[in-house]
C-alpha cells in the first residue's frame, strides 16, 4: 500500500506503540483487499461485547489501556455498540458475577484508550449520523448498511479490532465502499407490495439479502412508495445485512445516491421480484410454535417512537411471560421522562438499556431462565438466535404484546 | 505437489501453510450465528455442516455471512483450543478478513471456480497463502 509520511512515521514508531500496532492489523487487511492507500475517517464505532471478546480480548484491551500512558488513545470521536449487560438488570438476565466483571474491565479499558461509551447501534438516530461522502470506520452491520445506504456515507464493515485501530490511526484502508466502483448496484430487485409493519419491513430486507447473498452485491431495490421512516428503513437493512452480509443498498428515488436506476445500475444487471408471498414464506419458517416462553424487541435498539408504540400497546394489560425490550442509553432517560418506561414495566416487562439481546450472552441467559420459544417483531433477531439455541418467532410488535398477555402466539 | 493433486488458485491470501481436512459445504459462515463456540461445532440447525466438529478442519465455504463479532470471536476461538484450522471461501467480507487478521488464522478467497463444488468433502488439503493456492492431496 501507499503510505504518506505521517505513515511512514507511524510504522516508523514516532506516534507511539498503540497507533503502530494499530497500522500493522490495518496494513494486513487492506493488502489483503488490494487498497491502494489510506483514507482519513470522521468516526470509529466500536463492536465489543464481552461475549465476543472473551477473556483473552478483553486482556488485549487491557494491554492496548497500558501502552496508552505514553501513546495516547484515539485520534477521532470513536463510540461503542451495546455492551454485553444492563448493569441494573444483570441479576434479572440472570448474567453472573464473572460476566460482569469481564465487562467492567472491558469499559475500563476503553475508557482509557479514550473511547466514547455510547453503548448504542442505532447512533444514527440518537448520536450524529454520517453525512453524504464522509468516510467513517463503523462496526454493527446495521450501523453500516444504514449509514451507507440512507446516509449516504462510506464505511466498511469494521468488526471491534479494525474500528479501534480506525480510532487511533484516525483513518482505515481504503478499499470496499469507500470507492465509488463498489457503490454500484450489482443487482436489480422490485417489490411490489408496500410493507406496513415493521417485521414485515425486516422480513422484506431478510429476503432480499437473501437474494443478494454476499458483502459485495448492492441491490437497487425500486417499487418502494411513499418516504419509508427511520425506523423502517432500520429494520430492513439490519435484516438485509444480517440475512445476507449486504452493507449498500440503494431505493430508486428515495437514498441519496440513487434518484434514477441509471444513476447506479449499469444496463444487463440480473433482475429479480420479490413478492408479499416471499416474506410470507420467510415469516412461516419462524411461524410454528404456539406456546412461547419470552417476549423480546431489540435488534436492533428501540428508538423513542418504537419505546412510544410499545408502551401504548401495554397499558392496562398483565404480562403472563416476560417481556423484554431494549434501548439505548441516550434514548432510556426520555422513555423514563415520557412514562413509557413505567407503561412497559407496569405491564410486566422490563426496559433495558445499553446492550443487545443476542450481545449479551443469550445461550446463557436462556439456559438460566429455560427460555426457548422467543417471539420478536426483529427478522435480525430470528436470524440470529436460532444459532444460539432459541426457536424464534416473527411478529408483529402488536401480536407480540398480545403473546406477552396470553403466553401464546396466534 | 504429487500427480493426483490438484491445485486451486486464489486472488486473496493471509497467514502461513497448514494442512488438514476439509470441511466442506455450500453455505456461508460466521462465528456468532453458526456455531456453538463452547463445544466447538456448527449449531445452527439449517446450516449445511449441523452438528459437525470445526476444530482443527479447514473449512471450505461459499462466503462469509453475518455480523462483526466473528472479528474478535476468531480470536477467543483461537485462546481455548476451539477454532477452525484455517478458512476458504469463495468470497469473503471484511470481518472474516479483520479476525483473521487478529488471531493468525490462516485464509484463502476468491477462485475462479466454486471452491466448494471442486474440493471433495474430507479431503486433506494444503492450505498455502504465501503461494495464493489451495492444494487437495488426497
Amino acid at each position: 500500500m501507499k503510505l504518506n509520511d505521517e505513515e511512514q512515521e507511524i510504522l516508523a514508531g514516532k506516534h507511539g506503540a498503540l497507533a503502530l500496532k494499530a497500522l500493522q492489523h490495518q496494513l494486513k487487511v487492506g493488502e489483503f483487499f488490494g487498497a491502494e492507500d489510506f483514507v482519513p475517517v470522521t468516526q470509529a464505532h466500536i463492536m465489543a461485547d464481552t461475549e465476543s471478546l472473551g477473556e483473552v480480548g478483553v486482556r488485549w484491551l487491557e494491554q492496548l489501556a497500558a501502552a496508552s500512558d505514553e501513546a495516547g488513545g484515539v485520534r477521532v470521536p470513536t463510540i461503542t455498540d451495546p455492551r454485553g449487560t444492563d448493569f441494573a438488570k444483570a441479576a434479572f438476565l440472570g448474567q453472573t458475577p464473572a460476566m460482569l466483571d469481564l465487562e467492567r474491565r472491558a469499559i475500563a479499558a476503553f475508557m482509557k484508550l479514550g473511547v466514547t461509551m455510547t453503548d448504542t447501534c442505532i447512533n444514527y438516530q440518537t448520536i450524529q449520523a454520517p453525512t453524504r461522502h464522509e468516510h467513517v470506520a463503523f462496526g454493527d452491520t446495521g450501523v453500516v448498511i444504514y449509514s451507507n445506504s440512507i446516509c449516504g456515507a462510506r464505511s466498511n464493515y469494521e468488526g471491534g479490532p479494525s474500528a479501534l485501530a480506525a480510532g487511533l490511526t484516525g483513518r482505515t484502508p481504503r478499499y470496499g465502499f469507500h470507492l465509488p466502483a463498489h457503490r454500484r448496484a450489482t443487482l436489480q430487485v422490485r417489490v411490489d407490495f408496500a410493507p406496513a409493519s415493521l417485521n414485515e419491513w425486516g422480513a422484506l430486507g431478510a429476503t432480499i439479502g437473501r437474494i443478494a447473498g454476499n458483502y459485495w452485491a448492492v441491490p437497487a431495490v425500486e417499487g418502494i412508495e411513499g418516504a419509508p421512516r427511520s425506523d423502517q428503513l432500520k429494520h430492513f437493512g439490519a435484516a438485509m445485512a444480517s440475512f445476507g452480509s449486504v452493507a449498500l443498498f440503494h431505493l430508486i428515488g428515495l437514498t441519496p445516491e440513487a434518484d434514477r436506476m441509471s444513476d447506479v445500475a449499469p444496463a444487463g444487471l440480473s433482475s429479480h421480484c420479490v413478492t408479499r408471498a416471499d416474506i410470507d414464506a420467510l415469516r412461516s419458517r419462524y411461524r410454528n410454535e404456539s406456546r412461547i416462553d419470552v417476549v423480546v424487541f431489540s435488534a436492533p435498539q428501540l428508538s423513542l417512537f418504537e419505546l412510544r408504540d410499545l408502551a401504548a400497546l401495554c397499558q392496562g394489560h398483565r404480562f403472563s411471560v416476560p417481556l423484554l425490550a431494549v434501548t439505548s442509553p441516550q434514548v432510556k432517560p426520555d422513555a423514563d421522562r415520557m412514562g413509557y418506561t413505567a407503561d412497559i414495566e407496569d405491564a410486566g416487562g422490563t426496559l433495558l438499556s445499553g446492550m443487545c439481546f443476542y450481545q449479551s450472552y443469550a445461550r446463557e441467559i436462556a439456559e438460566a431462565h429455560g427460555w426457548q420459544r422467543l417471539a420478536t417483531n426483529s427478522a435480525k433477531l430470528v436470524n440470529i438466535l436460532g444459532g444460539y439455541g432459541y426457536h424464534p418467532i416473527l411478529a408483529s410488535m402488536e401480536e407480540c404484546v398480545d403473546a406477552a398477555i396470553s403466553g401464546r402466539i396466534v | 505437489m504429487s500427480g493426483g493433486a490438484k491445485a486451486f488458485r486464489a486472488r486473496q491470501a493471509m497467514g502461513d501453510i497448514v494442512r488438514g481436512i476439509a470441511l466442506v459445504a455450500r453455505d456461508g459462515f460466521s462465528a456468532r450465528y453458526d456455531l456453538d463456540r463452547v463445544k466447538g461445532n456448527f449449531s445452527r440447525p439449517d446450516h449445511k455442516l449441523a452438528g459437525q466438529s470445526y476444530i482443527g478442519r479447514v473449512l471450505v465455504l461459499d462466503t462469509a455471512k453475518g455480523g462483526v463479532a466473528s472479528a474478535w470471536m476468531l480470536n477467543e476461538m483461537k485462546s481455548r483450543g476451539v477454532i477452525p484450522l484455517a478458512l476458504v471461501f469463495n468470497s469473503v467480507n471484511p470481518i472474516l478478513v479483520q479476525g483473521a487478521a487478529l488471531a493468525g488464522l490462516p485464509m484463502l478467497a476468491g477462485f475462479d471456480e466454486d471452491i466448494t463444488a471442486v474440493v471433495p468433502h474430507g479431503s486433506e488439503v494444503e492450505v498455502n497463502p504465501p503461494g495464493r493456492v489451495l492444494i487437495v492431496v488426497g
